[in-house]
């Protein structure tokens, strides 16, 4: 198997704990992985991306040359837009609907869902209001991902080891909570 | 063991596992993380190893030279323009030479996601006469450290270990030892006569130096690191006819082309690869190249250092990069763009023109953000102001909404050029520094300005640390009211406010009085930086 797949979204709206995930359960898995990270200036405020690779066979380059990628998870509605270049043709992109304006040139929002439906494949999920109205408000990242398992190819209960291993450390309480947000994601993902 | 890696976590492990005894490095990225990788790690802390933060990179490189002397082995880590700041001790390390081992680890900067130039370290490692390594995988920079410290006290020389953005901020899976060496043990082996760089002496060490530059080129073509490999594994002689095309690639542009070949087939994507990761450049390997290829393709990260080197002054080969328009003279490689000069064709999809570009800024609730509407709104009163900015998160003052700084050089130089203009003439001539950069070299300029009562302002708009690069521990704090006067500015003209929206009436007044001053201020904003607040405050409540 191989799966190419970008995160993107705002600095500090946490897409590298989306890509900690993955790239724990595709090690577990015994899989290759590359994951290219932004780090520095972008992070404050600008927009940021992570090229995330993993397959059964090695991975050359570390970042993913354009058209190629299977999946864009966006943390945010125009930055998932961004990064189409990368996407293959019938590649899907998973998104949060809620606009992070901090710029003030910022499109009309209708406008840019308009854009997004154009496209193929595509699940727009409002996470943050999800997270809110399930009581796991800290996790609307982890709904993203459980959006996005079937497009990742790798399996729903390998996520959850993943997430159980990640969040050992910080208690019973968020690692539940996360575990949560994964299976309301992934139910409206597949739905 | 596997571990997941980012390229400077392998590089920090390595060095760990390869019985290190001290890390020594100022905050820059990309290679901040190699340092706290090592300060949070459980051997380096169960055997006390040196890895506090510096003030800037030549007082790192000293001290590792200072453990080097007593045997031990010793990692410098820096951005590319911190090597510009220890570039006196670093040439003339290679002067000196090395008795414990002494890595060099530079993260050079192509594209400046985080930098203000292009630099290539490969030149400085060249040029000092310090054999370089560059890796191309996280893998190979993990067994690199071992190498690279091995071959240090081999030859007695430092080694120069250049990284890219690409490699230091990408993470892979690497295959990692069980154990970590034991330390270098102290030794009195230090000759005095190396390290006493008198001319007579510096004379002999720069002969012996030199002389040794052919053996290592000779371990350079030997070296497990660089590779000729024919298309086929097969192929172990040369062939009957020669190759329409060879391609030269070093560090990670080796990953970019090992890419356009995985995705090219049968004769296109059957061409020989030189990869080099040791230097000096391995000339015999590159020979063999030109004699056995039509064509040579240089792909390599930064700027034309091989192109150059196997290009000399002469056009009758046919060799193709940067150079000759294959590949972008300046910036980033991609795997586009690899694979472009390789013959993949381009795809052609385009951001949708709905999408506009989101720049970076100062974080809400951020200091510095109070320090400029301060700053600004007094400014309105004079004539030609000029501030003289610095290196950190506050030269995003320089975009909308502020605008409020002119210049931005170098680390330091804010004071020194407000102090150049108001020699020049020039009222008000305004500095805004951070704190953690002008104990990194402001502290200097600012006693330039003082011996000459030079008429400028002076505002070290302090965060507590070193923000820009996620929050490091900043050299000067508590100290900056005492560094300053110990520096011999006035008492009465140094003042300390609390940046705050609530606070501005008094904060503008002071930034007033102190610039109808006539001499040297120091104006000391000091709040804690928004994001280490924001972390301690999640700290105390774990």
């Amino acid at each position: 198997m191989k799966t190419d797949i970008i995160l993107c979204g705002v600095g500090g709206q946490g897409i590298l704990s989306i890509a900690t995930i993955i790239g724990e359960a595709a090690m577990n898995e015994n899989l290759y992985i590359k994951q290219a990270e932004v780090h520095g200036m972008s992070q404050r405020g600008g927009d940021v991306q992570s090229n995330l690779r993993i397959s059964s066979q090695p991975i050359a380059s570390d970042l993913i040359p354009k058209g190629v990628a299977d999946v864009i998870i966006s943390m945010e509605p125009m930055e998932a837009l961004r990064y189409l270049p990368y996407l293959t043709p019938d590649g899907w992109v998973i998104t949060s609907t809620a606009p992070f304006v901090n710029i003030p040139n910022y499109p009309d929002v209708e406008a840019l869902n308009a854009e997004l439906d154009r496209l193929p494949h595509v699940v727009k999920l409002d996470i943050e209001q999800l997270a809110k109205d399930n009581g796991v408000p800290r996790s609307a990242n982890v709904i993203l991902l459980g959006a996005a398992q079937k497009a990742l190819g790798i399996d729903y209960d390998k996520l959850e080891a993943a997430i159980r291993r990640v969040f050992a450390r910080k208690g019973d309480a968020i690692v539940e909570a996360n575990i949560k947000a994964l299976s309301i994601g992934h139910q409206l993902g597949n739905g | 063991m596997k571990k997941l890696l980012l390229g400077d976590e392998a590089i920090a492990l390595g060095a760990i596992h390869a019985g290190l005894s001290g890390v020594y490095a100022y905050p820059g990225t990309p290679s901040t993380e190699i340092t706290e990788f090592i300060q949070a790690n459980e051997i380096a802390r169960e055997r006390g190893l040196h890895s506090r933060w510096c003030t800037n990179e030549k007082t790192a490189m000293e001290a590792a030279l200072g453990m080097s002397y007593m045997g031990k082995r010793a990692l410098v880590c820096m951005k590319h323009v911190g090597l510009n700041v220890c570039a006196d001790p670093f040439v003339n390390s290679g002067m000196t030479g090395v008795n414990g081992g002494v890595v060099v680890l530079v993260a050079d900067d192509p594209s400046m996601h985080s930098s203000q130039d292009e630099q290539d370290s490969r030149f400085y490692g060249k040029f000092a006469l310090i054999p370089t390594f560059e890796p191309s995988s996280q893998q190979e920079a993990y067994d690199m450290m071992a190498v690279a410290f091995e071959y240090s006290e081999q030859q007695c020389l430092p080694v120069l270990m250049r990284v890219t953005t690409r490699m230091a901020h990408s993470r892979a899976v690497v295959v990692v030892k069980e154990e970590a060496a034991a330390e270098k043990p102290m030794n009195y082996d230090s000759v005095a006569a190396n390290w006493v760089l008198l001319p007579a002496n510096a004379r002999r060490r720069n002969d012996k130096v030199t002389a040794q530059q052919a053996q290592l080129e000779a371990d350079a073509c030997a070296s497990p690191f660089n590779r000729y490999q024919r298309p086929r594994a097969s192929e172990d002689t040369a062939p009957a006819s020669r190759y329409p095309l060879g391609v030269i690639a070093s560090g990670i542009a080796y990953n970019y082309v090992a890419e356009a070949a995985s995705r090219l087939d049968g004769a296109e994507a059957s061409f020989p690869i030189l990869k080099i990761s040791q230097y000096p450049l391995p000339k015999a390997l590159v020979r063999r190249m030109l004699e056995e290829c039509e064509r040579v393709l240089v792909v390599e990260e930064g700027q034309p250092f091989i192109e150059e080197q196997v290009r000399g002054v002469f056009e009758s080969q046919n060799i193709q990069g940067r150079l000759t328009g294959e590949l972008p003279r300046t910036g980033e490689l991609t795997p586009d763009c690899v694979g472009e000069a390789l013959g993949i064709s381009s795809h052609r999809a385009v951001t949708p023109q709905i999408v506009v570009p989101r720049p970076p800024a100062l974080c809400q609730g951020c200091g510095h953000r109070d320090v400029y509407t301060a700053l600004n709104q007094v400014l309105t009163e004079f004539q030609n102001p000029r501030v003289f900015g610095d290196i950190g998160c506050y030269t995003l003052g320089f975009l909308p909404p502020y605008k409020a700084i002119h210049s931005c050089v170098d680390m330091g130089a804010s004071i020194t050029m407000a102090k150049g203009a108001a020699d020049a003439g020039q009222w008000p001539a305004v500095a805004v520094i951070g704190d953690s950069t002008f104990t990194h070299s402001g502290m200097t300029g600012l006693l330039d300005a003082v011996n000459e009562n030079a008429d400028i302002t002076v505002i070290i708009s302090d965060n507590l640390t070193t923000a820009m690069t996620g929050g490091q521990d900043s050299a000067g704090t508590n100290k900056f009211e005492a560094i300053c006067l110990g520096l011999g500015v006035d008492p009465a003209h140094v003042r300390v406010v609390v940046p705050l929206p609530k606070n501005m009436p008094e904060i503008t007044n002071i930034i007033r009085e102190e610039i109808n001053y006539h001499g040297v201020s120091v104006i000391i904003p000091r709040r804690e930086c928004i994001q280490t607040f924001k972390r301690h405050a999640k700290e105390k409540k774990a």
